[in-house]
């Protein structure tokens, strides 16, 4: 179309400014980090409580937006696709708080490693029995069963077990957000205050978001919890498949 | 900002070359991390490294920066799986509730195992 055309008939109708906008990646990046923007200043605001975290809030209100004006998903990926490529650059990011605290995860590794391998057995364990107690379907108790890793790792295991992606995809995120909500009063509760076993627990039981959560209470809360997320991973992809075969016959 | 920021993206770009060529499962940022993390050794250990954006408040700040909108970066993600909440629809209630009750016994077992080790471990280094 000619765009002095698509310019004129935007000005005379509100309406056509709303399509043309809502095609644009602008319109999307914009509601995206206003949205989050927003939902942060609320979180800090409340000293960080973690009722108001930011991921969950963002989510609700920005599918709401979607779902009321009838815009498809790959609509606003289109503009929230420049935040999401952030995630890999992050990734490597992670690599400074490594290094600031390194000499604290050499001194650490001990009970990292220990924390590792019943945290991640416990984790899938637990999703399997609870699941298959309940009498869900097969397919959807495998499709649990790695829920506390990375959500592109959890999704590629539950490919290979022949389960359904998808749902993994859906697992990963609630596990994600009620773990990073339920972090804090659990573990202020346990009465336990070391930064470094409370971030690894985030990490390991909730991967990115629990990892996200730790980074908004303290830099070494942070690296822990960075450390366990890429450590069970690692760990999860192992033993779903050895869990799977031993608990469901 | 614009130098620190290429560092990271020049770190991940080597790790998904890596990675690619090498034909292996892990994915490129991580060994993009281990690059960046093997940079700032070096820089440590050797002076003529210390510039640009491995010089002090170079990348180190932008990363952590980064870091602390790390939420922010889950949005889109999030977005579309909520989309796809109707897949568990049949079974809804039971799926969130074990999710919860699982999530909830591994992060506390999770910190447990993680303080009783390192009890026993500090116990040992005190008295050898």
């Amino acid at each position: 179309m000619n765009p002095v055309a698509t310019a004129a008939t935007t000005a005379a109708h509100p309406f056509s400014l709303w399509v043309y906008l809502s095609q644009t990646p602008l319109l999307w990046l914009t509601m995206t980090l206003l949205v989050y923007a927003m939902t942060d200043a609320v979180s800090r605001a409340t000293g960080r409580n973690p009722i108001a975290n930011p991921v969950l809030h963002s989510i609700w209100i920005i599918g709401a937006f979607l779902y009321v004006t009838g815009t498809s998903y790959t609509t606003y990926f289109g503009g929230a696709q420049f935040v999401h490529f952030l995630l890999g650059p992050a990734t490597v990011a992670l690599a400074v708080p490594l290094y600031d605290n390194r000499r604290l995860v050499v001194m650490s590794i001990v009970p990292m490693l220990f924390a590792l391998v019943v945290g991640c057995v416990t984790a899938i364990v637990s999703v399997i029995l609870l699941a298959e107690a309940a009498g869900l379907p097969r397919d959807i108790v495998l499709s649990l069963a790695p829920k506390s890793v990375t959500a592109g790792v959890a999704m590629g295991i539950s490919q290979t077990l022949g389960a359904n992606p998808a749902i993994t995809a859906v697992a990963t995120v609630l596990t994600g957000v009620m773990g990073a909500i339920m972090v804090t009063p659990l573990i202020n509760r346990m009465g336990i205050t070391d930064f470094r076993a409370r971030g690894f627990a985030a990490g390991l039981a909730s991967h990115g978001l629990g990892t996200a959560r730790a980074f908004e209470v303290d830099e070494v809360t942070g690296a822990f919890a960075g450390i366990a997320m890429g450590l069970n991973a690692l760990v999860t992809s192992l033993f779903v498949p050895l869990a799977a075969a031993l608990l469901l016959r | 900002m614009i130098a620190n920021l290429s560092l990271i993206l020049l770190c991940q770009l080597a790790g998904e070359i890596f990675v690619r060529g090498l034909g292996l499962l892990i994915p490129g940022p991580v060994i993009g991390l281990v690059l960046l993390f093997l940079a700032l050794i070096a820089r440590d250990h050797l002076p003529v490294l210390a510039r640009g954006p491995l010089a002090k408040d170079g990348v180190e700040g932008t990363a952590k920066g980064m870091l602390q909108h790390l939420s922010l970066l889950f949005v889109p993600a999030g977005v579309g799986v909520v989309q796809q909440l109707n897949l568990i629809q049949q079974h809804g209630i039971a799926i969130f509730i074990i999710l919860a009750l699982s999530a909830f016994v591994t992060l506390a077992v999770t910190v447990s195992v993680f303080i009783l080790a390192n009890r026993v471990v500090s116990k040992r280094r005190r008295t050898p």
